[in-house]
């Protein structure tokens, strides 16, 4: 095995100047059950040109962190707090015109589900043009042209002709190809993808996937991508973080992480799932329990209660403390090093053959 | 386009054929005969049967039914009362007077009634619902909707007399309420119809009101408004562009049926305030067992509902290119 | 063609369970095409989705025969015909000798019971204002079996064989989980001991974590209950994991039948190739990827107006005008195991190793790296 310690693209600090920076942030909810604590003190930092993934099943809080980027909640039902720097400038306290000038200018989202995501009412052309004439100040007809450019850098067929089309006369892969298009009208610095590829076939995934990431090579935007699904983020992360209710439980370089994983959940998602080449006879090894609910997480770590290895923590250290979160290459489990490198090469690594 | 509205007007026809039938079964249904009560307290059985003759009804059903449908269509003159011309609805029993003249001559107080009540609350519940809805959760919204609840509970015929006693009767800021043909003096129009407009768009807008707040907090969840502020538009574009532009379609649907019925007559505004409209003349009808009136005004709601059915529809295409491209 | 397929799976050497020797289900030429009504002034039938053309698939006892493709392949409509919850257009649907294509509803009484199905959504699938007790116990009471020992002790055995609590049994579904939820889909499809199940989708609303214990849990009802499976999913690792034979099924038609090995490590149709390299794999090291990259452009066209001849030409990089005109049958080619049936005119080798060079047929993505490259 490699040595774990080396150090990774991973940030360290919060004034590393690093392009954006996410120091302990918190999101609650309030909901008629009571308080929902979407995440709880999640920091991250991304530089420029980079991707970072964050992995998490359904309410570990990762598209809850990226609305909270753009500033998207409703303040109304949402308390917001901690620290969220874009290129030197806070978010979370800024107006809600200075977010606007941001929006889809400096920083952009990709969604889910590029069918209900665009305007049904709109033309595509028309859903393309706003925000480069918003922003860029840009006449009609040279957000149209910009339009087309990019329709054709997304590679739909007849660019000219189908601005304007509605979203519901293209097929899903074609929408997701102009929900792209409309990220990327005014170059952005920061582009969000929250599982852009979760609602397309395979064959499509793979197109869309592979020219995002070409796509990022020519614009030089940093990417945050969303997914649930190890294989796709290994296909697109530089670095990874993995969400667990709400929190963050292991950072790292994305090759690290995959590779050498340190925390028991971590290890966890990885046999679970199937490959292509895994051994058939090898029976899967889930993750028993089902995620916890946010109204009233576990104490301590709040994945004990899943967890397999918490026999081999000492005491209740598990079930008091919140394991914290170093800087750098890190997991938040009470396993010491060692422990989390044996017990990876010893009983992990075998399942994922 | 033409081809959807072609379809949809044969369709209707084919209903109003239907109520027709129908109306005209029910109506001999009844275990009471006009000819009775025409005839008065000194009646003899001769004089019924020639009742019955000149009113047509000694003959079959389905031969009356024929009869009925041909008039529509070509005119009659085989009434004692003189010719009746295409679309003929037949005299009423009761007045003698020809049906389709009756409904035509009743018709403008209807339509201005309808017409002026559907302004009022349009604007004023939509308006009501738009601001509740663009400030939802805050002090506002809640007087709207707490407002719009109490008031959409409310009856005209409770709202009416409160309004006449207190606008008129004791502080003498309005005119009477009167129907003044709108050509004959526009003022007097005007001011003999604005009670009765806005006692019964009091009810009307509370509705709209409810009804577009709820359906704009609806779309503002929606995940392509979320999209549209995510491209950095604004509040106040997002709210009147993306958001309202999907709230269109339950409001005009909803629009759609009560102008359409209003149209048909304002049956308890009409008798509320002694406005002599289509709602009066059914009132009439039915109490009189007056056939051709009955059939009149029915059929006339009926067509005035399926028009404005067809209507809405033709909006949708123009509200959402799904509906128009498919 | 439906005799080659009758034939039990060559079991490769990964595969070492045992062949099924005796015939469960058998279709062919199953079809499914779903009316569009227009025109005008009289409405009337002026096409068809053509959902399923002209399957042939055959289970053996305690078989699991994988179902994959993309979305419109029309592998849920296949499942959804052999459960004879739709009404085949044309075709044949044998369950253990018994013709069941147009059977009615009384005919159908006792083969329902021995095929039954497991739903996608686990939300949707469970009548809310049902116990789980009574949503278990229904299939038996609809069907009027009396079980040895009672209903209610059959449904607590049921619940402790699907891993939930037998105390539960007077719950409703909203206090599950969504795994526990699909457990309950399992126990209410394992209620009349049935010899065959079509799972659609069973775990492809679940979370990561969760969906291996379900498959865990389907496979060992699998395995000691001895039960047959068509398994419906688009997840192409775990349909490996779980069928021993599997078909690809593209645009209503099945392009290419085998055994798991043949499929996953031979597979000679393009589609197949392009749908297995298109499968994002947790991959360390770049050079740890030694599979073949193929990038098809566009998306499935519609099953309202497929192509001619070959279905999957308007995608493939090998068409010619051959495969315009003739579609090819579905037939065991030179060089393929026993069982293992493409339906191709121009196959591809059997591997799916690095060819190379990379095939790209999406115009934006071929220019954009055209760019890179230079």
């Amino acid at each position: 095995m490699t040595t774990l310690t080396k150090e990774s693209g991973a940030p360290t600090s919060a004034d590393a100047g690093a392009f954006l920076s996410v120091r302990d942030l918190r999101v609650q909810f309030k909901t008629e059950d009571g308080i929902v604590k979407a995440v709880d003190g999640l920091s991250f930092d991304l530089e420029r040109g980079r991707t970072l993934g964050i992995v998490g099943e359904s309410g570990s809080g990762k598209s809850v962190t990226n609305l909270t980027v753009l500033g998207l909640h409703n303040p109304q039902f949402a308390t917001i707090d901690g620290e969220i720097v874009l290129d030197g400038q806070e978010l979370i306290t800024a107006r809600e015109r200075e977010l606007e000038k941001l929006r889809g200018n400096k920083m952009a989202m990709i969604f889910q589900d590029p069918l209900t995501a665009l305007s049904p009412y709109y033309t595509v052309g028309r859903q393309l043009s706003e925000p480069f004439m918003k922003h860029k100040g840009a006449s009609k007809k040279e957000a149209k042209d910009r339009a087309i450019e990019m329709l054709t850098k997304v590679g739909i067929p007849q660019p000219k002709v189908r601005f304007d089309d509605y979203p519901h006369q293209f097929s899903g892969g074609m929408r997701q190809r102009a929900m792209i298009a409309m990220a990327l009208m005014c170059d952005p610095d920061l582009l969000i993808a929250d599982e852009p590829t979760t609602a397309l076939d395979v064959t499509v995934q793979a197109q869309i996937l592979d020219l995002l990431k070409d796509l990022q090579q020519e614009f030089g935007s940093a990417i945050i991508f969303i997914t649930h699904d190890l294989g796709v983020i290994s296909k697109m992360a530089d670095d990874l973080l993995v969400m667990y209710a709400g929190r963050a439980v292991e950072r790292g370089a994305m090759k690290e992480v995959l590779g050498a994983p340190r925390h028991p959940y971590t290890w966890g998602l990885l046999s679970s799932m199937p490959r292509l080449n895994s051994d058939i006879h090898q029976a899967l090894t889930p993750i028993p329990g089902s995620p916890p609910s946010l109204l009233n997480p576990p104490s301590g770590c709040p994945f004990h209660p899943r967890c397999a290895f918490r026999s081999e923590v000492p005491g209740t250290l598990c079930t008091d403390t919140r394991p914290p979160l170093g800087a750098g290459r890190a997991a938040a489990c009470h396993l010491t090093a060692e422990q989390k490198q044996t017990i990876f090469i010893d009983k992990i690594q075998p399942r994922l053959r | 386009m033409l081809r959807f509205i072609f379809r949809r007007t044969l369709g209707a026809v084919v209903i109003l054929v239907l109520l027709t039938v129908v109306a005209f079964l029910l109506f001999f249904g009844m275990p009471r005969d006009p000819a009775l009560l025409m005839c008065g307290k000194t009646c003899t059985p001769d004089a019924l049967a020639n009742i019955h003759k000149t009113l047509g009804i000694d003959k079959s059903i389905p031969e009356q039914f024929w009869i009925f449908l041909q008039g529509l269509f070509v005119g009659r003159d085989d009434f004692a009362q003189g010719p009746c011309p295409a679309p003929c609805f037949g005299y009423s029993y009761h007045t003698n007077e020809n049906v389709w003249s009756t409904l035509i001559d009743r018709l403008p107080t209807t339509v201005s009634l309808a017409v002026g009540a559907a302004f009022l609350f349009l604007f004023v519940g939509l308006g009501s619902g738009l601001l509740a809805a663009w400030k939802r959760g805050t002090l506002i919204d809640k007087t709207f909707t707490g407002g719009a609840m109490v008031l959409s509970s409310m009856q005209i015929y409770f709202l009416g007399p409160l309004a006449m006693a207190f606008l008129v009767y004791q502080t003498h800021l309005f005119d009477q309420v009167e129907y003044t043909n709108f050509t004959k003096n526009p003022a007097s129009w005007f001011t003999g119809l604005v009670i009765p407009w806005a006692v019964l768009s009091t009810i009307f807008a509370a509705q709209y009101t409810r009804m577009a707040r709820s359906s704009m907090i609806e779309q503002l969840q929606e995940e392509h408004v979320r999209t549209a502020r995510a491209k950095g538009m604004s509040r106040s574009y997002v709210f009147f562009r993306y958001a309202w532009r999907g709230s269109l379609i339950p409001i005009v649907t909803i629009f759609g049926i009560d102008i359409g019925s209003l149209l048909g007559g304002a049956i308890i505004t009409e008798y509320t305030f002694g406005l002599p409209g289509l709602g009066q003349l059914a009132v009439e009808a039915v109490k009189f067992s007056d056939l051709p009136l009955l059939l009149g005004v029915m059929l006339f709601s009926a067509a005035m509902i399926l028009l404005f059915n067809i209507i809405v529809d033709a909006c949708y295409a123009f509200i959402d290119p799904r509906v128009r491209l498919s | 063609m439906s005799d080659n397929l009758t034939l039990p799976a060559q079991q490769g050497s990964a595969d070492a369970s045992s062949p099924s020797p005796e015939t469960l289900l058998t279709v062919e030429g199953l079809t499914k095409h779903f009316p569009i009504y227009g025109g005008f002034p009289i409405r009337r039938k002026v096409g068809a989705v053509q959902a399923v053309d002209g399957v042939d698939l055959s289970v053996g006892v305690g078989e699991s025969v994988g179902l994959v493709g993309e979305s419109g392949c029309g592998k849920s409509t296949t499942g959804r015909l052999i459960t004879r919850l739709l009404e085949p257009t044309a075709g044949r649907i044998t369950y253990a000798g018994q013709d069941i294509t147009h059977a009615t509803r009384r005919q159908l009484a006792p083969v329902r019971s021995e095929i039954q199905m497991i739903f996608q959504d686990p939300y949707s699938s469970l009548n809310p204002r049902q116990t789980v007790g009574t949503i278990i116990k229904s299939p038996m009471e609809v069907n009027g079996i009396e079980p040895a020992g009672g209903r209610e002790k059959k449904v607590r055995e049921l619940l402790e064989l699907v891993g939930l609590n037998p105390e539960h049994y007077n719950r409703f579904p909203h206090e599950f989980s969504g795994g526990q939820r699909q457990r309950i889909g399992v126990a209410r499809a394992l209620a009349l001991n049935p010899k065959l199940i079509i799972a659609d989708e069973p775990v492809s609303a679940l979370d990561v974590s969760i969906q291996a214990q379900v498959v865990n849990l389907l496979q060992k009802v699998q395995d000691e209950l001895g039960i047959a499976f068509v398994f419906i999913a688009h997840d192409l690792a775990i349909v490996r994991h779980f069928s021993q034979r599997i078909a690809v099924m593209y645009l209503g038609k099945v392009v290419e039948v085998g055994d798991r090995d043949s499929i996953y490590n031979r597979p000679r149709h393009p589609y197949t190739h392009a749908l297995l390299s298109a499968v994002p794999e947790v991959e360390i090291d770049a050079e740890e990827d030694s599979r073949e990259r193929i990038r098809l452009s566009g998306d499935v066209p519609s099953p309202i107006h497929p192509p001619s001849g070959c279905r999957f030409r308007t995608r493939c990089w090998k068409a010619q005008d051959k495969c315009a005109t003739e579609e090819p049958p579905l037939v065991q080619i030179s060089g393929n195991r026993g069982g293992h049936l493409t339906a191709c005119h121009f196959p591809e080798d059997p591997t799916t190793e690095d060819r190379g060079e990379d095939i790209v047929l999406d115009p934006a993505l071929a220019a954009l790296e055209d760019d890179a490259a230079k």
